[in-house]
């Protein structure tokens, strides 16, 4: 077990990268701390796979460094790392017996065979593959061959984190999340450091204590699940983690301030925030915003039930506004007015959120403002 | 495995299929299997002779000869061709222009029509005037094909080799760059070595295209004719008379009609025999 | 050791040129110098043999007659073999298994099995010295080779995509022209050019069933080599001049050629 630390890691596939889009990783600087559930979550394509094959030793980084406990391992090739990793599409070598795959990586190391015999009966009676284990890998269904390759990397005692590449992609639905509950069974168990990537907000926010967000090679925010939903540090984030997303709205600066539709934020922007940027932003996430009887006037476009609660789409212009309404609150027919709550107001710049906290809104209207702080404790289960 | 549907309607698309090798293949068997029970002296009188002619082919000594030289002859490409077409799949570029240049160029002696491949090495060997013979002769060996026996197969067997390894080259590759990615860095976690790699990885992966590319190269090998007719005429001697070459002498050079005809039936079926027993064995553990 | 791996495609590559090399510096040698003596590159450059190919009509029509009979097979055989194809791919019907297997024991003749009684069976039918008769003959194997491959691409082809054209309103035919025959063109290819290679270079048959009028250009390279007494450098030039079309083919295909040999089901 190790702590990971990444240390101005970049990466890019071609030898000569030029412009930004060159990089599949840009510049990354991020601490894995030993024995963490992490999930990595991301788009496709946003660098997930890059990073954990930087980690894993399978890709060398074009710049920066990689270190274990503060041991430098860049140049160190991936079978001497000491990682096991888990990949999207289950690897079983098909002319072994599942006793083989499983035995293989300590026989390559050179483990005593009493000692090899010992850690596979654990190892399979851990991840119910007693029964199997004479019976030729090739026949195994896709659940049991990824079990298979779990197990692969859960029998070397020595590894100092394991990494899981989309690893139930191809398991049916009711296994994957027998599967998952195993890896986090097993976590407890082993305390090793995991980290898993996968573009599935609920399996990031189930399996991990601190999800890592990816967006277009770089790591956008990285945080518990509750901070990742209060406090999106990027807008990408705010899209991507709760249900619906939240609502990022075009917004206008007047004295220093972003607003929107003549509210503002009490955020105050530098002058180095102001010139040069390209957009500004104000983000709302729909559990936050509610009808009133005096706000922002809106349509109403749509009305979706979803069981616990309803799903209002809003038009105001051109902007979409999702409100989320809980049962029991009545909705208007087909116009209606908004109020954000102001300490659930965010503002961005270019993307990126600025100002230290989650400041209150202030209206010219002087629409009285809600003091809900202490109730709006949303866990991230409720969001997924 | 998707489930296909049962439909008897399907034979009306295969038809044109069955008629066209029917009138191909049917035809000609026939008129085979007819000379093969009959005996003729010219003028179309045949008369009945039952199996003389199957005994008396499976008892002749020059059926034995050929037969085992051309036993010996495809055992020997076999055993050069597949593990040399494996190892240089095995070493061929994965990406770049490397990979187009490798396959265009190794692909040229799979299209050269067959009697060319045998007057391209013809005058390639030649002792005298051949840069091969020319070669051989100044680095003090003593060749000559159309003198004795030993160049002669050494020299059939390379160029066998030449005009077919590629196709062993061009099947293995391709088994080789449907093997996932996953697979080869599964690998690298595992700390597998080279050997363990290609054992335990790329030969299994390979197995259905290795599968196709042995059995062709068996029927194609066992079949050989326009080669070495071209470059050796079956000698010296009958040295490198194989079946097919002492069949066409029977039939068309000494017009034996009825011992080339059930010479014919035997050949045909040894080749059914030895495919279907080696795909039986080598699928046998499949499902 | 993996520094040096590019050294085997090489080695190879370059054991494969050598003969191809020697009859191109063949053909471009007069026949004094052939015989006389021995040089790694003309010396007395000339083009007299590939002049005499191009304008004596027993050699250029040979080469004509070669490509009309290939051309002709190759569309014969993809013709058919994509209807069969079809079926073999997409239903069960009687004796389907027994069917495919005897159409691929066709293709373990051996042409000097088939050689004489085709020569009978063509002359019976008055195609004989036709390039009709090479055309048909070499349906023998190309067909099955055909039908091998292109069900092996099929099988890749989803069965929604059939169903939902059949929902769609197409009729069969017109599915299968409009729709299924665009998707699996990388497969008409590749099964075109294997058909184009067999028949190309396939001698035994092609001719036996000519004679004077269809024969082919490997035909007459042969009775070359044994009526007038060995003309190399005109051997050579004939030699050289058959590895053009299969030089092209393999040009157009090369991205397909690894793929096209993988598909097909054994």
């Amino acid at each position: 077990m190790a702590t990971i630390k990444l240390n101005n890691l970049r990466h890019s596939y071609l030898d000569n990268p030029r412009g930004d889009e060159d990089w599949a990783l840009k510049k990354v600087d991020l601490t894995w701390e030993d024995g963490g559930a992490y999930a990595l979550l991301g788009s496709s394509g946003c660098g997930k796979t890059t990073m954990l094959n930087l980690i894993s030793g399978l890709l060398t980084p074009s710049e920066g460094s990689i270190q274990f406990d503060n041991k430098d391992v860049t140049q160190i090739r991936a079978e001497e790392r000491n990682i096991a990793q888990v990949f999207q599409f289950p690897v079983v070598y098909d002319t072994m017996t599942v006793r083989e795959n499983l035995a293989f990586p300590l026989r390559n190391r050179g483990v005593a065979k009493p000692e090899i015999d010992k850690r596979v009966v654990e190892i399979a009676q851990m991840l119910d593959l007693s029964e199997s284990l004479d019976t030729r890998a090739q026949g195994l269904t896709a659940d049991g061959k990824q079990k298979i390759s779990l197990g692969r990397g859960l029998v070397r005692s020595d590894v100092n984190a394991i990494l899981f590449d989309e690893p139930l992609t191809v398991i049916d639905p009711h296994l994957k999340w027998q599967l998952r509950s195993k890896l986090k069974e097993l976590h407890q168990q082993f305390g090793a450091t995991m980290i898993y990537v996968t573009h599935d907000q609920t399996e990031a926010l189930t399996f991990a204590d601190k999800v890592v967000v990816m967006h277009d090679g770089m790591v956008v925010q990285s945080g518990t699940p509750v901070e990742l939903f209060e406090s999106p540090e990027h807008t990408f984030v705010g899209h991507f983690i709760g249900s619906p997303g939240m609502n990022v709205l075009p917004g206008s600066v007047v004295d220093e301030r972003i607003g929107y539709c003549g509210y503002t934020v009490d955020a105050h922007l530098r002058a180095d925030q102001l010139n040069g940027a390209d957009s500004f932003e104000l983000g709302i996430r729909p559990e936050f915003v509610h009808f009133a009887d005096q706000g922002i006037p809106v349509d109403i476009v749509k009305v979706s039930n979803t069981g616990r609660v309803r799903i209002v789409d809003t038009r105001h212009d051109n902007d979409l506004i999702r409100v989320v309404v809980p049962e029991g609150e009545s909705i208007p027919a087909d116009k209606g007015y908004l109020q954000f709550e102001p300490y659930r107001t965010t503002t961005y710049v270019d993307g990126w959120r600025v100002g230290d906290k989650v400041t209150p809104i202030s209206s010219r209207t002087g629409a009285a403002t809600r003091s809900q702080i202490s109730q709006s404790q949303t866990s991230a289960g409720s969001a997924s | 495995m998707s489930q296909k549907a049962q439909n008897n309607k399907a034979w009306w698309l295969v038809m044109p299929v069955v008629i066209l090798v029917a009138f191909n293949a049917v035809i000609p068997l026939m008129t085979v299997v007819n000379y093969s029970v009959q005996e003729t002296f010219g003028d179309n009188v045949f008369f009945y002779e039952g199996l003389k002619w199957f005994g008396q082919v499976l008892h002749s000594e020059r059926f034995h000869e050929a037969l085992g030289r051309q036993f010996l002859f495809t055992g020997i490409v076999l055993l050069i061709e597949i593990p040399l077409g494996v190892a240089i799949a095995l070493a061929m570029p994965r990406k770049g222009i490397g990979v187009s240049i490798c396959l265009v160029l190794m692909s040229l002696p799979l299209l050269i029509p067959w009697n060319v491949v045998g007057a391209m090495w013809n005058i390639f060997a030649l002792p005298d005037i051949g840069l091969l013979g020319k070669t051989l002769n100044a680095m003090g060996f003593d060749y000559n094909y159309t003198r004795q026996p030993f160049s002669a197969w050494a020299t059939v067997v390379a160029m066998d080799v030449w005009h077919w390894t590629s196709l062993v080259v061009l099947l293995a590759y391709a088994g080789l760059t449907a093997i996932p990615e996953d697979y080869f860095q599964a690998a690298r976690i595992d700390g597998a070595s080279a050997w363990s790699v290609f054992r335990y990885i790329q030969l299994p992966k390979m197995k259905r295209v290795l599968t196709i590319a042995i059995l062709l190269r068996f029927m194609d090998s066992f079949m050989i004719y326009t080669e070495p007719f071209v470059l050796t005429g079956g000698g010296p001697g009958n040295t490198t008379t194989f079946l097919s070459i002492d069949l066409v002498k029977m039939a068309l050079g000494q017009f034996d009609l009825g011992p080339a005809a059930a010479m014919s039936i035997i050949y045909f079926l040894i080749i059914l025999l030895v495919s279907w027993l080696f795909y039986t064995f080598t699928m046998r553990n499949e499902n | 050791m993996s520094r040096l791996k590019w050294l085997v495609p090489t080695l190879y590559i370059v054991f494969l040129m050598l003969p191809i090399y020697w009859l191109l510096n063949m053909s471009f040698k007069n026949t004094n110098e052939i015989l006389g003596t021995f040089s790694l590159w003309p010396q007395t450059f000339t083009l007299e043999n590939y002049k005499t190919i191009f304008t004596d009509p027993t050699w250029y029509n040979g080469y004509l007659n070669s490509i009309s009979y290939v051309v002709v097979n190759t569309i014969i055989a993809v013709t058919v073999a994509l209807p069969a194809a079809y079926a073999f791919s997409r239903y069960r019907f009687l004796g389907d298994k027994h069917l495919f297997f005897w159409l691929l024991t066709n293709r373990m003749a051996p042409p000097a099995v088939f050689a004489l009684p085709f020569i009978q069976l063509y002359s019976a039918v008055g195609l004989f010295d036709t390039m009709w008769a090479v055309a048909l003959a070499h349906c023998l194997f190309n067909v099955p080779l055909a039908v091998w491959i292109l069900e092996g691409f099929m099988s890749g082809v989803p069965k929604e995509l059939d169903e939902t054209a059949y929902i769609d309103g197409y009729s069969f035919p017109r599915f299968f022209t409009r729709i299924f025959i665009p998707t699996i063109t990388a497969g008409i290819g590749v099964t075109a050019f294997f058909c184009f290679m067999f028949s190309w270079v396939e001698l035994l048959l092609a001719k036996s069933l000519t004679s004077v009028a269809a024969k082919p250009i490997a035909a007459t390279m042969t009775k070359t080599a044994s009526s007038s007494g060995y003309e190399l450098g005109l051997l050579a030039a004939a030699g050289a001049l058959t590895l053009i079309p299969g030089a092209i083919v393999i040009w157009f295909v090369r991205n397909y050629i690894a793929k096209g040999f993988a598909l097909g089901r054994v």
